[in-house]
């Protein structure tokens, strides 16, 4: 009897579809594995596991959940906790400046009798055991063969040990059924992953089932016993991992119908070279880049992809000296200055943000305003005189504005209708419109498609090749491999603030899969 | 026409959609407590001029992001120093001395705020997103200081300083220098003559000149303080061309999305810094503008309170924490002075304990502060 069962799990937000009858099972002592990329679906499974409240109040999901093959409803994650479902965070949620053992008991402390609890007769005023605590969390960690004292403070340990605290915390509780490891293994180097499995494996042993979310494909193959793939909410296979190996995983994670859109020309193989970076260091938060070199032929577009967090996200920030950065950049024969904003527009590169609410837009400012107002700064467009003063063009701008808007479709009330009104796409659209103003060689744009709709990203891209064939050359980096795929001349996949490889649109789903799941060099002998 | 009310009475505007109908009904109890409209309206305009620039300090601040300046009286000290400059340095013999006394005034206020706003502008850079409380604070550690310096200040004009001992006095007269210059300066003045009973209608006239030539006796019914009025609306008017440059409008981008004007190329610091400078000179000139309406100039601790006023004055007029506009400017300042003037005679006649006036401003005034800076923690926790 599986201790865990999934079936038919659907869910939509706002008629989004992100789940489409998935099923996964877990067997009791089975390290089972679920795989996806970003977006495949997997936290909207782990959410609907855990009765997260953003399930709730969107309107629940269809499908049902069985534990021990009873069917059951759960619609908080205090139930879930009861039910016997633990979770792993991949975000360390322990007290820095509490024990080892304060922290596995935290909220469940055993106590024993005071004077004050003994004339009140209420548990809530009772001591809290200590020694009974920290022989419970002593417990917990020898199970784990971790030979930490327990009464260690928490803001000291290494990465590799507050993983394990957590996974004390999980098994102190009595009656647990599933454990589930989001992504554990992220943060933690080789060896320290290594010890993780290791202990996976020995819960495992005890009965215990557990779930294992993650985009490494050789963890997959160390120690499930099964794996799930899922992709864009659709499930695609489950396997044993006796029967698969890391190729075939990659490709069913990555595998999809790509439609490459037409381009005119193909950028020849010995273009001239606009820009080349060697080195590259750039500290974003999240995005971290960690040596990247690379070389951009004049006439491209090249496309950036890899998982989230894995740095793709800070090569364009870098560029635009966003984020402090090293290394050393070439654009057109003359070292680029680095960490000067200023001069890397002043030099003809213009930016489309991936975060275009937080950085794209003035959200409290018109159209026309959002569209003219970095040419004004950078350029000294839309000024006219008056007298001993310089003021803005406020007729150059709205037919600047006008001929924009019919130029990018952006659907609108008008010029001056303030960006944070518009939808997603005809923001996006206000974003391009405001950077191609400035006319730029080289244009660098980021998860252009990102939360907009189906119509509004084929005008965006269709957009992206009308500029390329005029000449402009383009960076664009994505979290949609499809995208990229369809419109790129080269891709080049970023794995741990590194590049992985370049590959073509052409090449095959399992160079794909494996470059982004950082394994390629290891299968393909590192030839490319 | 319902709908309409709806949406003048909604978000930023709610303050000054119900402030406006509280005025209307003031007027209209002054009205049947037979005060006298025509006074009231005339000092109403006396006080827009005197504190219209100090509410107009608030927009630069404003739009450079800093949030409305609570540190307005650091630039009012600096105009309290140009004040004293100029009443040490330009002699009461020289010809126009009046005009002479309030450029040179004004040039020492430039100097002092900037070099005020320069520094206290360093400060709110290293401080982001609590400016509004460290304003304050600064504001009030300042004015204290200053209380030293007026003690030891070498100032030597005997207008200025105490008779015996040592320091500058606590409140200074400006009879004898510009004084109403400006209130005066093309002025329409309504006079009545109570011993008589005959009205005069007088213009560009001083009160000295009426003083003088009618008795003690006679009294202003209805006044228009058109120098005053036309100098505030010039100012505006700089301010208006300052925020429609290039330089204007990249601050008024970092004001609004800092990241985004980082990523324009702009200098989120420097535009941050050119607006605090920007409004410390203006609260510099404001205070000399309405000290020559107010006819004394005040030290010590006078300034310490006079930034909520302006504060208020301007979230009144429509604007908010984050945005502001020339427009909020004129319509708050009119709002706020004109309630503050009526409220006076009204809250008198109704409760005759008196003082009830007085804690009427102070309400509406920190009131007003309150409900914005409320609405500024609530769109950051939604």
């Amino acid at each position: 009897m599986n201790v865990l069962e999934m079936k038919d799990i659907s869910k939509d937000y706002f008629g989004n579809r992100v789940l489409k009858n998935v099923n996964l099972s877990v067997k009791p002592g089975e390290i089972h594995a679920l795989l996806g990329e970003n977006g495949a679906g997997k936290s909207t499974l782990m959410n609907i596991l855990f009765g997260m409240s953003v399930i709730q109040t969107t309107g629940g999901f269809e499908g049902e959940v069985s534990i021990n093959g009873q069917p059951t409803n759960i619609v908080s994650p205090h139930q879930a906790m009861d039910e016997g479902i633990g979770m792993v965070h991949q975000e360390f949620m322990l007290i820095p400046g509490f024990t080892i053992s304060e922290n596995v008991k935290l909220n469940r402390e055993l106590t024993k009798h005071n004077l004050v609890s003994a004339v009140t007769r209420n548990p809530r005023m009772e001591t809290i055991d200590i020694a009974r605590n920290a022989k419970d969390a002593r417990a917990a960690l020898d199970k784990l063969d971790i030979g930490i004292d327990e009464y260690t403070r928490v803001s000291g340990l290494p990465v590799g040990y507050m993983q394990f605290v957590e996974i004390a915390r999980e098994i102190d509780k009595t009656g647990l059924k599933v454990l589930v490891f989001d992504e554990p293994t992220a943060v933690l180097t080789e060896s320290e992953a290594l010890n993780l499995m290791d202990a996976m494996k020995k819960l495992a042993n005890e009965g215990i089932g557990i779930l294992f979310i993650t985009h490494r494909l050789d963890e997959v193959i160390y120690c499930a016993d099964r794996v799930t793939i899922l992709r864009d909410g659709e499930w695609v296979a489950t396997k044993e991992t006796d029967d698969t190996n890391v190729v075939e995983l990659a490709e069913l994670m990555v595998g999809r119908k790509v439609e490459i859109l037409p381009k005119d020309k193909k950028v020849a193989e010995d273009a001239d070279i606009i820009m080349s970076i060697s080195d590259l260091h750039v500290n974003m938060p999240g995005e971290t880049v960690k040596g990247v070199d690379l070389e951009i032929r004049k006439g491209e577009i090249l496309g950036i992809g890899g998982l989230a967090g894995q740095g793709k996200i800070g090569i364009a920030n870098g560029i635009m000296g966003l984020y402090p950065t090293t290394g050393s950049i070439t654009y057109k024969g003359k070292t680029l200055k680095l960490n000067d904003t200023k001069s890397t527009l002043d030099s003809g590169i213009a930016f489309v943000s991936e975060d275009r609410r937080g950085i794209g837009l003035l959200l409290d400012s018109s159209i026309e305003d959002n569209i003219a107002i970095t040419s004004m700064q950078v350029k000294g467009q839309f000024l006219k005189k008056a007298g001993p003063f310089t003021l803005r063009d406020k007729e150059a701008i709205r037919e600047h504005a006008n001929q924009m808007i019919e130029e990018f479709d952006i659907r609108c009330l008008g010029p001056n209708q303030f960006s944070k009104r518009l939808s997603g796409g005809n923001q996006q659209k206000v974003c391009l419109a405001r950077a191609v103003t400035l006319a730029p060689d080289l244009l660098l744009v980021s998860e252009p498609t990102r939360g907009i709709d189906i119509g509004a990203k084929k005008l965006v891209l269709d957009n992206l090749i009308k500029l390329n064939e005029e000449g402009m050359t383009i960076i664009m980096t994505s979290s949609e491999l499809a995208e990229l795929r369809s419109i790129s001349d080269r891709i080049v996949i970023v794995n741990e603030g590194k590049v992985e490889g370049i590959l073509h649109p052409e090449d095959s789903d399992a160079d794909f899969g494996l470059m982004m799941a950082g394994t390629y060099n290891k299968v393909r002998g590192g030839a490319k | 026409m319902i709908d309409k009310i709806k949406s003048l009475a909604q978000g930023d505007n709610l303050p000054r959609f119900v402030i406006t109908v509280f005025l209307l009904l003031l007027f209209v109890i002054a009205a049947i407590l037979k005060q006298p409209i025509g006074v009231l309206l005339g000092d109403s305009l006396v006080r827009y001029g005197m504190n219209g620039i100090l509410v107009l300090a608030m927009v630069p601040a404003i739009q450079a992001g800093t949030g409305p300046n609570f540190g307005l009286p650091i630039g009012i000290v600096g105009g309290l120093l140009g004040m004293l400059i100029s009443m040490e340095f330009v002699p009461q013999t020289m010809f126009m001395h009046q005009w002479v006394g309030l450029i040179v005034a004004i040039i020492g206020a430039i100097f002092f705020g900037a070099v005020f706003g320069w520094l206290y502008g360093q400060l709110l850079n290293r401080v982001k997103g609590s400016e509004m409380v460290i304003a304050t604070y600064t504001a009030f550690s300042f004015v204290a200081l200053m209380c030293i310096a007026w003690l030891v200040l070498p100032f030597k004009n005997r207008a200025m300083i105490w008779p015996i001992g040592k320091g500058l006095k606590n409140t200074i007269t400006m009879e004898n220098t510009y004084g109403g210059l400006l209130n005066d300066f093309l002025s329409f003045k309504l006079v009545e003559n109570h011993a008589t009973g005959s009205h005069m209608f007088l213009f560009n006239k001083t009160g000295q000149y009426i003083t003088d030539t009618y008795g003690i006796e006679s009294a202003i019914k209805f006044q228009i303080p058109t120098g005053m009025i036309l100098f505030f609306l010039l100012f505006c008017y700089l301010v208006y061309l300052f925020i429609n440059s290039r330089t204007g409008v990249a601050m008024r981008a970092v004001g609004d999305n800092p990241k985004f004007a980082e990523s324009s190329g702009i200098n989120v610091n420097r535009s941050r810094l050119l607006g605090v400078i920007l409004s410390t000179v203006l609260g510099a000139i404001g205070i000399i503008i309405y000290s020559q309406g107010f006819g004394y100039m005040q030290l010590y601790n006078a300034p310490q309170t006079m930034a909520f006023g302006a504060v208020a004055a301007i979230l009144i007029g429509g604007a908010s924490a984050q945005k502001a506009k020339i427009s909020h400017v004129l319509i708050g300042a009119f709002l706020f002075n004109s309630l503050l003037v009526v409220s006076l005679p009204v809250a008198n006649e109704l409760v005759p304990a008196g003082g009830l006036s007085d804690v009427f401003r102070v309400i509406t005034t920190y009131g007003v502060i309150l409900y914005a800076l409320a609405k500024v923690g609530g769109k950051t926790n939604a």
